[in-house]
């Protein structure tokens, strides 16, 4: 278990190290930050001068080193567009990407576990056939198309909810919450079901399989023999099962919402740390898109760490298997 | 089964052997399969349809949309024809510029298939390249094509293309044309999607390199790169064609985020992803057909291709026959 436990944490520092390196060559090579920084009248003895205040002259490897340090002090150098420490600038924009992926995350459990049980149960209705051709148009259809059609519903056409924006926000010390006034929860379901709908669809496909399969074993059959309720067999004992591999998938794909957050971000206008990074790279502004990709590296593999010692954590049988091949 | 389907797709460079090719092809299970599926069949007919529009765009829409000369402002914000106020010959209305809808849908059709099938190569290249080398080499090589792999796996191919984007930006600047976005966007794709590819193909050849045709291949002296691509690779092809088709319709799809993200293709030269993108700005103001029909047209032809694909890979899978 120890021995696991170090291998996932060295490979864990290898992906880091690997992707620090591409922000950093991202942050060096591309584009000449001195340009970045003075006018285009500006002598080149002072260009010069200011190469060297930057250590840009230096060799790679320092530089590579010097960078390293600065990351783990989190500083990522100054945002070329607003003239600010970019880590400012993610940490005032963080609240509003995580509030959002939260109640994305959600929204896509509750709803996708609720349709696959339902789907699974009551297989031959309708009503699961509507479900699973929602789910098919789920994963097709692009996600900032899905947000414009729910913006021209319910915003246009129905004025029930904001269309951009999180509405009146609350500042708790460090944090500003959407949570605590009406319109910032409103201004929440939109977004929120947008980037939770392929999530969804996932959950709801995969809670349906795997209900299905339950379902057909032994000691479904052996509940059903002692004259439980279907009710308690459903729930107590199939649906428990099925929620292992669930979590597992819900887990993993928290990375990816607060990643395609840019996207749903970009649609509503939500001032989160996604539709900060799409202007970073509208307006070529290589720190904070260099500080992004680095963050969300981060979320990954942690996630990715989270998830793979919970599963030995909860499944017994995996533990030993693992601790012998490791 | 996909070798035949490969043959028959092959057949008119090969005229001798069209008869009985074709015939095979006819009588395998994939196309009866495909006949009796409506599902199948509808969805490759809108895909059909959506090419062949896309194809003929020059020849049948009414207006170049790329051509400023040919718009006229007085024709600006027409609604659809079906509306009272609609004028003809502008089918699906015109935007604020004077741009006729259909016609632009027609060109953006055409763009976004073109960088989403040019982008399906260019991963396809990469991937399958990649993975032959990896599991037909095997060793240090295999190990670091296939660790890169794992780490680019855990990213999101939509944030790959946009850092890609972005850094292409950063260190070309303003130099870039139109022609050279598109070949960017098409690159940004390629590198985005070559994991599936590489990871597949990877463990085909890796069953493969110890069949006995390879060895004999090896006996007779010939040299690793043929052995690779003229006797392993035809042996591996199957599943691509499964990941090329579900990748098509992924290709497009990201094409169409970049642009609307407004990282993608400009807007003198639209595609789907463009013209949803600057028709979302006129949604408040009532003229919802300059954002509706690039989105059903967009939505369509995802759809369909996904469908397609889904169909492919069941029909391909010995499992579930």
């Amino acid at each position: 278990m120890l021995a696991f436990l170090i291998r996932r944490l060295a490979q864990a520092a290898v992906v880091l190290a690997v992707v620090g390196l591409i922000a950093f060559a991202m942050f060096r090579f591309a584009g000449d930050p001195v340009n970045q920084i003075v006018g285009p009248d500006t002598p080149v003895s002072e260009r010069a001068e200011i190469r060297k205040s930057l250590g840009l002259d230096d060799p790679v490897l320092l530089q590579f080193g010097r960078y390293a340090g600065n990351v783990l002090r989190g500083d990522f150098g100054i945002s070329y567009q607003f003239r600010q420490p970019v880590t400012t600038l993610l940490a005032e924009r963080m609240p509003a990407t995580l509030e959002l992926a939260f109640c994305a995350t959600l929204f896509a459990l509750s709803v996708g576990i609720l349709m696959g049980v339902y789907c699974a149960l009551r297989r031959e209705t309708f009503l699961a056939k509507l479900f699973q051709a929602i789910s098919l148009v789920g994963v097709s259809l692009p996600t900032f198309l899905i947000g414009i059609l729910l913006i021209f519903l319910f915003s246009v056409t129905l004025g029930w909810l904001p269309s951009y924006g999180r509405g009146d926000t609350v500042r708790i010390g460090g944090w500003t919450t959407g949570f605590l006034t009406v319109s910032g929860l409103k201004a929440l379901i939109l977004p929120s079901i947008t980037l939770g709908l392929f999530q969804m669809t996932l959950i709801m496909r995969l809670v349906r399989a795997e209900m299905l399969e339950v379902l057909r074993t032994d000691y479904i059959r052996f509940a059903r023999a002692r004259g439980l309720t279907t009710r308690a067999i459903h729930f107590g004992h199939a649906l428990k099962n099925t929620l292992v591999p669930v979590i597992t998938i819900a887990g993993l794909q928290l990375g990816s919402v607060i990643a395609f957050s840019i996207i749903t971000e970009t649609v509503f206008q939500w001032p989160g740390m996604g539709l900060l990074f799409v202007q970073a790279v509208q307006n070529v502004d290589i720190p904070i898109m260099s500080a992004y990709l680095l963050l969300v590296a981060a979320i990954f593999v942690t996630i990715n760490l989270v998830v793979d010692l919970l599963y030995t954590v909860v499944d017994p049988r995996l533990r030993t298997s693992v601790g012998r091949t490791a | 089964m996909s070798a035949r389907m490969d043959d028959a797709a092959e057949a008119p460079d090969a005229p001798r052997a069209t008869p009985s090719r074709l015939a095979r092809f006819l009588g395998s299970d994939l196309w009866l399969n495909f006949r009796r599926s409506k599902l199948a069949i509808g969805a490759f007919a809108v895909t059909l349809l959506m090419f062949g529009l896309a194809f003929a765009a020059p020849w049948i829409s009414p207006q170049n949309p790329y051509d400023p000369a040919q718009l006229e402002l007085l024709n600006s914000n027409l609604p659809p024809l079906w509306n009272p106020d609609g004028q003809s010959p502008f089918l699906l209305g015109t935007d604020d510029q004077g741009r006729d809808v259909l016609s632009a849908v027609l060109y953006g059709l055409r763009l976004s298939l073109i960088v989403g099938m040019l982008g399906v190569v260019v991963s396809g290249f990469l991937g399958i390249g990649l993975g032959l080398v990896a599991g037909y080499f095997g060793g240090a090589l295999d190990t670091v094509i296939m660790r890169v792999a794992d780490v680019q796996l855990t990213f999101p191919a939509i944030l790959i293309a946009l850092v890609v984007d972005g850094v292409a930006k950063a260190s070309f600047g303003s130099a870039l044309d139109t022609n050279a976005t598109i070949l960017l966007i098409v690159v940004s794709i390629g590198l985005s999607f070559w994991v599936q590819y590489a990871r597949t193909v990877r463990s085909s050849v890796m069953v493969e390199r110890s069949k006995d045709y390879v060895q004999a291949a090896r006996l007779i002296g010939l040299s690793s790169p043929v052995i690779m691509v003229r006797h392993v690779l035809p042996n591996v092809t199957g599943p691509v064609f499964v990941i090329a088709t579900i990748n098509l319709a992924l290709a497009i799809i990201t094409e169409a985020t970049l642009s609307f993200l407004g990282t993608g293709l400009p807007e003198t030269m639209p595609s789907l992803g463009t013209l949803i993108r600057t028709g979302n700005r006129f949604l408040f103001s009532g003229e919802w057909w300059v954002v509706a029909f690039p989105g059903i047209a967009l939505a369509g032809l995802v759809l369909a291709i996904n469908l397609l694909g889904d169909w492919l890979r069941d029909a391909l899978n010995p499992k579930l026959q």
